[in-house]
Parts: structure tokens; C-alpha cells; sequence
């Protein structure tokens, strides 16, 4: 027998994974859930027919959008991350002591449930005394708060469907609002090579662009997600993504990293040409 | 009422009939199921371009309904309450129209809110009766025009004992309702017609704690835009008839202007649509009040807004309010309502239903989501936080009382002239002047044009509303009557 899970990536194009079994599906209010144990990915969760995260490439999605603000602001205390249900990136937050709180806003309780029951490695540390978990609409929370976070990490699925809310420009408005004066947001950024998606990709980049006074754009490499080349944000309202990067002060952490270093951080900024003139033309407009 | 019976669609079960039966066409539309169009059939798909028909015995016929069509008429009239139903396919204006057309003719008086929609005074010019206005009470500090006092009413039935009907808004663009009971009470003690337009009050018949319906009220005609709260497609509309009218001539009137081809998309979207409000009307609607109500606490909460609800109610020219409806004043942001209604367009991505001088309106109905909901309190958040100025200079008074000189059918066919704006003062319009939405006339054929509505125009101009009416579009010019005209009010 051969059981194959598929995810069209385009109209014309898809990537197929073999699978061993389902371990989980379910309908919630928001989403289609599904849970596959694969040979190759090991277990792979999926909403609404997307792969949200797979067990061997979520490592660099997760330490691409945790390490890289947290390296160059020098000292976070409030995190609020947005989306994520899954836990990855919060395991990576709570991996610095400095850090007193964490904030998790998930608009559906049923992802995290089941991130809970089949995805230990990424939900380990959603118990751990200084995450606090909020099954609101990310938008509705935000909305309320005002300079009180150092770091925001949005954590989004994809522009359509439930995450829609957290590509808009309110949205963003509302987190420059939720940050202090020094604070820093990073967003999962969609992908610049297909054209569906490159166009999710400028429209988000134009919305932060009009939001933040700083705005830059850096990548990283996951197999498993469209094209394989995928795109975060780093916005902010003070520091610079690469000017302020204190390589030393995060050495001296001595954090364990399958994928980020410092020097890595430097060059993920740097972008394609074809990337570099996709964001200016929106930079430019915007 | 019958839910079993209401849980029959008999339009939309003929088309899936005559989908099956696979029927080859030598008949018009002559795109014949799309094979003619593909790039449309591409666009629109293979299923609504192939019951996109005409007219056929099983599928009956609009303008004089034997079998489907007049089941799905008898049953909306079921589900709405009222001896009669039309199905309408020329919008809630040929509704209107068609009501004004069945109670009145040339020299008949009418006696109306002067708040009306565009196609009210649209009759009026085809038909040659004269409009007697009631002054809407109005609220200046909101910048909207209100209901129809009942004792304004009752004077105008006295000074006017030929006018042969009364028409009401229920309820108008902003929500509010007059006192449709008593005004039906008086009118018919007269023998005058009562006509309800209830272009924003299809929910009214289905939800609970709603504000009374036309047909409840006792009313004896009413337009019903179903395509607004009730779910159908843009264009579609019920004209209901109360036990007092001939339903054979209302249907000769209709006969008049509607179409001979009329859209069996728009058809069956009347019928599935009135099909779902009979069964679910009442629990969709009550989800709809709670989120509207949501809304305006969260609005309210964040300061500078006003989102105002039945705290409004009076007694009088407020008697009920439409909970349904999310009318937000935004004066106290420093921003004009139509500054807020373009920032949303344009930078957030959201848009509402109206932006006028002083109030933006969210239209909230069984389609929305709280995540959307969420969006435009965001948005409107956002907006307060980049945008707000300083209040004073802001203008807000709307309605601005007319001066009927002549009426509508004479000034719209007299000798004019096209003036510049500035030069027209003093003279007589031959034209609308309105901003639409809502849609309701600053100036009508046969007004007088006075300092404080010229004021108003280019004010509202200058704030970016859209102007509409005049046949020239940039409104730099107005036509209007030639000087011979001017003082003349014999009609």
C-alpha cells in the first residue's frame, strides 16, 4: 500500500510526502486539522490542506523567527507571539532566562489541543510557568494593548482563511501601538517565488513599510513549504536588523541552534536581486 | 406559518428539474447555456450561466405567473405576512415605483417624509402627482435626518384631506422608524393608501425584538429589498400587498416598466433566499443584532466615536431603531463620516456601506464573521490613532428644508437653462442633486435652490462625496428652470 499526502504549491505544481498514517483529523471552528506520520518528515500537521510545520524542517522556520530579533534586542522581558498554536516558537522563546513573560494568542484552542497530544517536541514548553495562553482573535487582543511588549512575533498561517486578519495594515498598525518605544515585530512572511504568493508577500511588506519607521525583509530555506525559499519581516521602531546585531553578547548564551548563527543572521539579509526589486517596488508606492 | 410548506423552493426545484431534463435550446438567451460565451461561462461557471433561460411553460412566467412563480409568490407572502407577493427583478426602486404608480396618478396629492429614496420622486415625475413633504425631525448633533413625527403627520393629513397616500420610510437608511402603527391608523381613517419603504426592513419580518413590519403594521403596500438583509442577489425585491389592493392590478402597474425577460438567477435567488429566512430567519438575525451590538460597545469604548442604537428612541420622530444596523458618527475624530469611509477603502481595505457628512454605516447581515468584525474595529482604532484632529469647524447639519415650487413632473420636462453652480441661487432645480449613497436628494426637481443647499453641495464636494443626479457629472453646472418659472407655484 502506498498513501501519499499532497499539497498543491500552485495550480500546476505540488509537493507529495509519503505517509505511514493519520494520527489525527478533526474540524474545528476555524479549520480542517490533520496529523500525518510520515518516513521521511516524521509527523507533519496540516490545516486546511496545508502544512503547517513538519517535525524535521520546523527547527529553522522556528529558529529563524525567534533568534533573529532576539539577537539584536538587547534585553526582551515581554514576548507576545501571535498564531503558533503548535508551540514551536515559544519553545525556542522560553530557551532565554531573561525573558518574564510570554503571551500566546491562538484563535483556535482545538490546534493547540492537538499540538499537545501529537506534537510533543514543538508544544514541551507551552507549560512552562511564564507562557500564558489566550484563545482570542490575534487582532481583537492586540488591539487593547498598548506599549507593552518587546517583541511580537507573528506566527501567522497564510493570508486566507483564518490567519487573513493578521496580513492587514490595521493589524500591524495595532502592533506598532502594543510595542514599547525600543520593541520589534516579526512576521512569517509568505514566500517571494511563486506568483500567488509574491504577491501576499508585497502586499504584507507594503502594509509593515506604512506601519514601522524600520522594515526589513530576510529568508530562509524549508523544504517543505512552497518553492522551499520562504521570507520573515523585522520590523522596528529603533534597532536595525543588522547594525545592531550584538554577535557576542549571543554567543555567550551558548544556545544550542540547528540553523541560526550570528554569521547566518548577517547574511539572510542579504536578498536575491529579483527579491530586493519586488519589496522596492512596493517601498517605493508605499 | 407552515414551516414544512416554507421549506419548498418551487423556482429553484424547476431549474434543478429542468437541468436534468437537459433540454436543447432554440430559444433566447442565445449564449445557450454559455457554449456561446466561454470567456463569460469561464468567469460566472457552467451552472449559473446554465439557468440563465427564458421564460417556459415549466418554468413559468414573470409577467403573468400560472405555476412556479406564482407559488413562490404565495408562498413569500406567507412567509412575510402579507395577502400578496411579488417577485421584483428590477431592484427595490421598481418596487417603489410600482407602489406610488398603483395608489396615485397626475394631479393625485402624496404625502411623504422629504428624506425619501431618489426613485420615490422618480414616480412622481413619471406619473405626474404632487409631493407633499413632511420635514423629517432631525438630529443635528448626529447630522442625520430622523422619522416622521406623528402629529407632523396628522397635520398634513388635515391640511391635505384629497392626498390619497402616504408613504413612510421603515426604516430609513439609518435605522430609524416613525410611528408606522398610528400612521396607519390615521391614513386609513382618511381613506388614504399607506406605502412602506422598507428598503432596509426585510429583517423586520423575520428576526425577533425587531421593530414592527409594513405588513404587521397594518401598511397596505411595501417594498422589500431583499437583496439588502435578506440575502439574495443585488437586484432582486418583494413588493407585498396588504388585504386592502386589487393584487391583479398592482400586477398591470408592474406590467407597466418591468422587464419581459426577467433573470431566473435573480429569480431563484428570491425564492432560496426566502426559503432560508423562513426557516432560519429568526436565529440568523439574533446573531446578527448580537454582533452589531458588539461592535458598538467596542466602538463606543475606544472613545472620539459615537455608534448609536436605541438610546436614540423618542417616543416620536425616533419610535424604534433597527438594532441591525452599525451607524458609527465620527465628528468627534475631527473627521468628516466620508473622510473615514475612503481611509477604510484605502488603506485598511474594508468597505461600508455609506460615509456621509458626519456618520459612516457597516451594513451587518447573515453573512458576516466576528473575524471581520474584528478587522474593521481595528481599522477604525487605527484610524482614531493616525488620523485624528481637532473637532471644531465641523459641519453637521444634513437636511436642509426645501422649497417645492413646482412639482417634479412639470420641472423636469420645463424649458431649462445650464447654470454655473455659483450663479443658481434663487432659480428652480430641473434636477437631482444627491449623494449616493444613501441616495437621498439634497435638491429634487422643482425645489428652489437656496444659499445654506448651495453651501452644503460644495462642502460635501469638498469632503469627497460622491455627487450624483446632475446631468453634469462634475456638478459645476445645474440646470434650471427657465426665469418665466420662477415664483411660480400653481400646480
Amino acid at each position: 500500500m502506498e498513501l501519499w499526502f499532497s499539497e498543491p504549491h500552485t495550480p500546476d505544481v505540488k509537493l507529495s510526502i509519503k505517509v505511514d498514517r493519520q494520527l489525527y483529523c478533526g474540524e474545528s471552528e476555524y479549520q480542517r486539522i490533520d496529523v500525518f506520520e510520515s518516513p521521511e518528515f516524521g509527523r507533519i500537521l496540516v490545516l486546511d490542506g496545508y502544512v503547517m510545520l513538519t517535525e524535521k524542517d520546523e527547527f529553522i522556520y522556528h529558529e529563524m523567527i525567534v533568534h533573529v530579533p532576539m539577537a539584536v534586542h538587547p534585553h526582551v522581558r515581554k514576548v507576545l507571539v501571535i498564531g503558533a498554536g503548535d508551540g514551536g516558537a515559544v519553545r525556542e522563546l522560553t530557551k532565554y532566562p531573561e525573558i518574564e513573560q510570554i503571551d500566546l494568542v491562538e484563535i483556535d484552542e482545538q490546534v493547540i489541543q492537538v499540538s499537545m497530544d501529537y506534537l510533543p517536541k514543538l508544544s514541551c514548553k507551552l507549560t512552562d510557568p511564564r507562557v500564558s495562553i489566550h484563545y482570542e482573535d490575534g487582532l481583537k487582543f492586540v488591539r487593547s494593548k498598548e506599549e507593552e511588549y518587546d517583541l511580537v512575533i507573528v506566527d501567522s498561517t497564510d493570508p486566507f482563511g483564518p490567519g487573513e486578519g493578521l496580513f492587514t495594515k490595521e493589524f500591524y498598525g495595532n502592533c506598532y501601538k502594543a510595542l514599547k518605544e525600543e520593541g520589534i515585530m516579526v512576521n512569517q512572511h509568505e514566500s517571494p517565488f511563486y506568483a500567488a504568493d509574491a504577491t501576499a508577500c508585497m502586499r504584507a511588506h507594503k502594509r509593515i513599510v506604512e506601519s514601522f519607521p524600520i522594515s526589513r525583509v530576510y529568508q530562509a530555506h524549508i523544504p517543505t513549504y512552497p518553492s522551499g525559499h520562504w521570507l520573515f519581516g523585522f520590523a522596528s521602531k529603533k534597532y536595525h536588523p543588522v547594525h545592531d546585531l550584538d554577535e557576542e553578547r549571543w554567543m555567550n548564551r551558548e544556545l544550542e541552534t540547528k540553523y541560526y548563527t550570528p554569521r547566518l543572521h548577517r547574511g539572510a539579509f542579504c536578498l536575491p536581486a529579483y527579491v530586493e526589486k519586488l519589496l522596492r517596488k512596493v517601498e517605493v508606492h508605499g | 406559518m407552515g414551516r414544512y410548506r416554507q421549506s419548498r423552493a418551487p423556482i429553484y426545484e424547476a431549474l434543478e428539474e429542468f437541468r436534468q431534463n437537459r433540454i436543447v435550446p432554440f430559444d433566447v438567451p442565445g449564449h445557450k447555456r454559455g457554449r456561446g460565451n466561454p470567456e463569460l461561462a469561464q468567469f460566472l461557471g457552467e451552472r449559473c450561466v446554465g439557468i440563465d433561460v427564458n421564460s417556459m411553460k415549466p418554468l413559468d412566467n414573470l409577467c403573468h405567473p400560472v405555476s412556479v412563480i406564482r407559488e413562490a409568490e404565495e408562498m413569500a407572502a406567507e412567509a412575510f405576512g402579507a395577502a400578496y407577493a411579488f417577485l421584483m427583478v428590477g431592484g427595490t426602486t421598481s418596487s417603489v415605483q410600482s407602489m406610488v404608480l398603483s395608489v396615485c396618478k397626475k394631479g393625485d396629492k402624496i404625502i411623504l417624509p422629504r428624506n425619501v429614496h431618489r426613485s420615490v420622486i422618480n414616480a412622481l415625475v413619471l406619473n405626474g402627482a404632487t409631493p407633499i413633504y413632511v420635514n423629517p425631525d432631525t438630529d443635528n448633533r448626529l447630522g442625520i435626518a430622523l422619522g416622521m413625527k406623528v402629529s407632523q403627520v396628522e397635520q398634513a393629513i388635515r391640511e391635505n384631506p384629497d392626498a390619497v397616500a402616504v408613504l413612510v420610510n421603515n426604516p430609513t437608511y439609518y435605522g430609524i422608524c416613525s410611528d408606522l402603527r398610528s400612521i396607519v391608523r390615521m391614513a386609513h381613517a382618511r381613506g388614504m393608501k399607506v406605502l412602506a419603504d422598507e428598503a432596509h426592513g426585510t429583517h423586520f419580518y423575520f428576526g425577533e425584538n425587531m421593530p414592527v413590519s409594513a405588513m404587521a403594521a397594518g401598511a397596505d403596500m411595501a417594498s422589500v429589498s431583499m437583496h439588502k438583509s435578506g440575502g439574495s442577489l443585488t437586484q432582486s425585491s418583494f413588493l407585498l400587498t396588504g388585504p386592502g389592493m386589487n393584487p391583479g392590478y398592482v400586477r398591470q402597474i408592474i406590467n407597466l416598466t418591468q422587464t419581459t425577460s426577467a433573470s431566473y438567477l435573480l429569480l431563484a435567488s428570491l425564492d432560496i433566499s426566502r426559503r432560508n429566512l423562513a426557516l432560519r430567519g429568526r436565529e440568523e438575525f439574533a446573531k446578527v443584532t448580537a454582533l452589531a451590538e458588539y461592535a458598538r460597545n467596542e466602538i463606543n469604548r475606544m472613545g472620539g466615536y459615537y455608534a448609536y442604537t436605541s438610546e436614540l428612541i423618542n417616543g416620536d420622530s425616533i419610535f424604534d431603531f433597527d438594532k441591525t444596523k452599525l451607524t458609527v458618527n465620527t465628528l468627534g475624530i475631527g473627521l468628516a463620516g466620508i473622510e473615514v469611509y475612503d481611509l477604510l477603502r484605502d488603506e485598511y481595505d474594508i468597505q461600508v456601506e455609506l460615509g456621509d457628512i458626519a456618520n459612516i454605516l457597516a451594513y451587518i447581515s447573515i453573512g458576516d464573521r466576528e473575524r471581520e468584525m474584528e478587522r474593521l474595529i481595528g481599522a477604525l482604532m487605527e484610524i482614531r490613532r493616525k488620523y485624528q484632529r481637532d473637532s471644531a469647524g465641523m459641519f453637521t447639519q444634513e437636511y436642509i428644508e426645501p422649497r417645492v415650487a413646482v412639482s417634479p413632473q412639470d420641472a423636469f420636462y420645463a424649458e431649462k437653462e445650464s447654470l454655473p453652480l455659483e450663479e443658481t441661487k434663487g432659480r428652480i432645480c430641473s434636477e437631482f442633486v444627491m449623494c449616493y449613497p444613501p441616495g437621498i436628494p439634497i435638491l429634487a426637481p422643482g425645489e428652489e435652490i437656496t444659499g445654506p443647499i448651495l453651501e452644503y453641495i460644495v462642502y460635501a464636494k469638498e469632503k469627497g462625496c460622491s455627487m450624483t443626479g446632475p446631468e453634469d457629472a462634475g456638478l459645476d453646472r445645474l440646470n434650471v428652470l427657465k426665469e418665466k418659472w420662477a415664483g411660480e407655484r400653481d400646480f
